[in-house]
């Protein structure tokens, strides 16, 4: 058994609200081996984004890291990392691509000086050769007359060439993981679907492992092999995507995938499926299992009893108590 | 650069000259609807020659297109007409006394800039901080008090409790001449610190208002956070992405905030004694000197109007989205 | 706007001004002396703060406590009325201009640019040496003059946004006069904008009389205001003459920059529920 590049455990972030303590991530749990595409799904104030800023620390004042917390990269605790070491590793072992690119470029600096900055702060690269890389890295992603790119500021591309910017940012360094927070989010539907092309494409030549967090189920289908789906700052379920989508467990997941339009003539005059309610404010997570408040199966354990992962099959793992009580699905 | 940039500036200049235009052309309607004439005083150096000259500077004489006409080629020409009192031309009376005020703006200025500068880097860099919350606090107070209450606090503690800095005036009476090169330098230094800081005061808790109100969303820190995801050192993170667009809104601000600046300068020179435009144009008041007084502020909107150019200049040039 | 009115330190704010709204309302019955008395020109010529007088005597022995009461009637309520003058001023311009459009509201407002290019002190000092009058009439008068400009832009901005909206077409459609229209549809919409700005206006107001009448160009002694109080404090050291009005304009202009911070966050639209 490898040691997997990523081993997060028991990662808890905490945010000091006006209205109270506010447990985005409250005890989660999991691996990304090398070369890996592993999504993490939920719906927005699941803390998904939130955990991907913890792994690299970039979690600031009133939001903090819990102690007991631990994030390794290939055996290293980050957690525990100096924060000269650590920003080594930022941007060159692992790096990350953002929902927004339009506020994550600096606005008044060119946009090929924002990728050699990587290469500069990290092996101290001449200028020179640096840009020859950064242009390089604009042809990789896919931007037309990459040397004239070079010298454009963010403003002058439209917003599907700024993710590509931002993707070559983050690969230049040629990382090991990445951690692509909604890299499509924002961005049109066609070009949605280039940019996740793109991400394939390069995660494959390159090797490298990537964490894409989305609440676009979708999105998981096309990019992902594994998939682990979160609530309420914890994961309810995780599953190879094929058994996630023929064979979802948790009530949480079957809603997330009933809520899919199809447009199949069966479904014409069909409403559209929601889960019922609201994700409730993360300073006030319901005792037990928190997804019961809108759960159609809950019953009275799941009010006293918070569940833990239960292996349904061999790496399909489902917080949800119908795992010991399954007939009570009926 | 400047291909694009030229006509860019070009537009804003010309703007500029409409709205110093505007200016005089209201000041001329002020003169022309006043009821008596400011030009006859009851001071008997006010001879009926000088009333005649005063008129026609003024432009109160004859039909009101000619009157009109007539005041603005005189003030185009820098002839801003006669002191009533001291019988001297008006632009010669504002040309001694404007460098000393533009001299304490833009001391004042560089100070706030830097100023500024330091609160919104701050600012960006470690938001909803404790130290924030008591600079905010600062500021409220700072931002309340008149700018000659504090000038005169400042006066009374600096220069009669602990008395460190001189009480006014631009250079020691007497003794600076007698002093060598370096001593003169010092001894002016000496006598502008007071009264800059405290022009810079209210200008920076100004400013530190700005900030919260005009800079509330988070898209700043957003690229500070690429910044130090990319692994750059945070020092780096501060001096080449925080402050460069820190400095931004910060140039518009002080272009918007010119002519209230100005006011304000008017008064700290009132108490520290400088000889600017501020004790001219009192002096001027408390006489009647109607034609000092417009003289001043023709001169004094238009140097606004200048600084506010300038500093759209300097943003243009700044900003790279202005330049493509 | 509920929350407003629970916020401590608002409540604090609107505390502290109506406390010195009071004691100026109440000055005749607070004030232990007659302020224009010169109470005994040898004996009680600048005395500093002493239990007989607690603010002290001013240079021609009269009693600065009783001048700091009756100084805050005149010189809050020249604010106040020259604000209500600014914001019916510039509520009028700035109506004109956005309901005509066109080149009149064009012509309107680079005037307005202009007029708010000029610094206000020398635009009032203007006014003062062409028009004379330095009673509180006239002072209410030139600062309301002084002060709209911003008002009416607001104004102006928020009649062009509304006007362009359906209910006002179709209140249109549906046979309203222009006047109607504004008055019923748009005017109300304003409402907000326009109340951040009177407070700012009365808070500038109240600086610039003091500023005034500390120079000698305002409010004339005998009659007090807390500017012309502190003329006599300049470079003699009478820190009593200085430190009271002072404090008093300090605490007056702190609850209205307060009140108006709040007041501002409460109305900003990106505040309102539903982003």
């Amino acid at each position: 058994m490898t040691t997997p590049l990523l081993s997060v455990r028991d990662l808890r972030t905490v945010f000091d609200t006006d209205a109270g303590l506010a447990r985005a991530v409250d005890g989660v749990s999991f691996d990304v081996g090398t070369g890996e595409s592993v999504g993490l799904v939920g719906e927005s104030g699941c803390g998904k984004s939130v955990t991907a800023f913890s792994i690299l620390r970039l979690i600031r004042p009133p939001g903090r890291i819990v102690e007991g917390s631990h994030v390794a990269l290939d055996g290293t605790d980050l957690m525990s990392l100096d924060a000269e070491s650590l920003r080594q590793i930022r941007g060159s072992r692992v790096s990350m691509v953002f929902q927004e690119p339009m506020t994550a470029l600096n606005p008044v600096l060119r946009i090929g000086d924002q990728i050699a900055e990587v290469l500069r702060v990290h092996d101290n690269t001449p200028g020179k050769e640096a840009r020859e890389r950064a242009v390089e890295m604009l042809r990789l992603v896919g931007l037309s007359d990459p040397a004239a790119r070079f010298d454009q500021y963010p403003h002058q591309l439209s917003g599907g060439m700024r993710q590509r910017v931002v993707i070559a940012m983050a690969l230049v360094m040629h990382p090991e993981l990445v951690l692509a927070d909604e890299p499509t989010t924002a961005l049109d539907v066609t070009v949605q679907a280039q940019i996740l092309e793109l991400l394939a494409e390069l995660r494959e030549r390159m090797g490298m492992a990537m964490l894409l967090i989305t609440h676009d189920l979708g999105v998981i289908a096309e990019s992902t092999s594994r998939v682990i789906v979160m609530y309420a700052g914890e994961i309810v379920e995780e599953a190879p995507v094929g058994v996630l989508f023929d064979e979802p467990h948790h009530p949480y997941t079957i809603g997330l995938l009933k809520a899919i339009p199809e447009p199949t003539p069966a479904d014409r005059g069909r409403r559209l499926a929601v889960i019922p309610g609201s994700v409730p404010p993360a300073t006030d997570w319901p005792s037990g299992c928190r997804f019961r408040t809108r759960c159609a199966y809950a019953w009275d354990r799941c009010e006293h009893e918070h569940p833990p992962l239960y292996q349904i099959a061999a790496g399909h793992l489902s917080r949800c108590h119908l795992a010991e009580e399954p007939w009570r699905r009926s | 650069m400047l291909r694009t940039l030229a006509p860019r500036i070009g537009r804003r200049a010309l703007h500029s000259l409409l709205v110093v235009f505007i200016v005089a052309t209201i000041a001329f309607g002020l003169i022309a609807i006043a009821p008596g004439d400011p030009c006859a005083t009851d001071d008997p150096r006010n001879t009926l020659a000088v009333q005649a000259q005063c008129r026609i500077r003024l432009g109160l004489d004859g039909p009101l297109p000619d009157r009109y006409v007539q005041f603005l080629s005189h003030a185009a020409r820098g002839d801003l007409g006669q002191s009533y009192i001291t019988q001297r031309p008006v632009a010669e009376m504002i040309a001694q006394a404007l460098p000393n005020t533009i001299l304490l703006m833009s001391l004042a200025i560089a100070v706030s800039l830097i100023g500024g500068l330091v609160l919104g880097v701050a600012r960006s860099v470690q938001p909803r901080s404790t130290s924030g919350q008591v600079a905010m606090a600062t500021a409220v107070v700072l931002y309340s008090l008149p700018e000659f209450w504090l000038a005169q606090i400042a006066v009374f503690v600096f220069a009669y409790v602990i008395p460190v800095f001189p009480a006014g005036g631009t250079v020691t009476a007497i003794t600076h001449d007698y002093m060598n090169v370096w001593g003169r330098l010092w001894d002016r230094i000496d006598h502008l610190i007071l009264p800059v800081l405290t022009l810079a005061a209210v200008s920076v808790a100004g400013i530190a208002r700005f900030q919260r109100n005009a800079m509330r969303d988070v898209a700043g820190e957003d690229y500070l956070r690429t910044a130090r995801a990319k692994g750059v050192p945070e020092r780096d993170v501060i001096m080449r992405h925080a402050l460069r667009n820190a400095l931004l809104p910060l140039i518009t601000n002080i272009g918007f905030t010119l002519p209230a600046l100005f006011g304000g300068a008017l008064f700290v020179e009132q108490v520290f004694s400088w000889p600017g435009m501020g004790r001219l144009a009192f002096d001027a008041i408390s006489q009647r000197d109607a034609p000092v007084v417009i003289g001043c502020t023709l001169v004094g909107s238009g140097a606004v109007v200048l600084g506010s150019l300038i500093a759209d200049a300097l943003y243009a040039v700044a900003d790279p989205r202005m330049r493509t | 706007m509920k929350r407003l009115m629970r916020d401590p330190v608002v409540l604090a704010a609107v505390g502290l001004l109506a406390a010195l709204a009071l004691a100026a309302i109440f000055a005749p019955l607070l004030a232990p002396h007659d302020p224009a008395r010169q109470l005994d020109i040898v004996g009680l010529k600048s005395r500093p703060p002493s239990s007989a007088f607690p603010f002290g005597t001013d240079p021609l022995s009269r009693d600065v406590l009783s001048r700091v009461l009756y100084g805050g009637r005149v010189s809050l309520g020249v604010g106040a009325l020259a604000a209500l003058g600014s914001v019916a001023i510039g509520t009028v311009y700035g109506a004109i201009a956005g309901y005509a459009g066109g080149w009149i509201d064009e012509a309107l407002m680079r005037t307005v640019d202009a007029l708010m290019a000029m610094p206000r002190v020398l635009l009032v000092l203007t006014v003062i040496a062409l028009w004379g009058g330095t009673s509180p009439g006239a002072l209410i008068a030139f600062l309301a003059a002084t002060g709209w400009f911003q008002i009416s832009r607001l104004v102006r901005a928020e009649v062009k946004a509304t006007g362009a909206r359906e209910f006002v077409i179709s209140a249109r459609a549906l046979g309203a006069t222009g006047a109607r229209i504004l008055v019923r549809h748009i005017l109300p919409n304003v409402m907000s904008p326009v109340i951040v700005a009177a407070t700012i206006s009365f808070g500038s107001a109240i600086l610039l009389e003091a500023g005034l009448s500390f120079i000698g160009v305002g409010i004339q002694p005998p009659r007090a205001s807390w500017g012309n109080i502190m003329h006599d404090a300049t470079g003699v050291g009478l820190w009593w003459l200085s430190l009271f009005p002072g404090l008093a304009i300090v605490a007056t202009m702190l609850s209205i920059n307060v009140l108006g911070d709040r007041l501002r966050d409460a109305l900003d639209p990106r505040e309102l529920p539903g982003r």
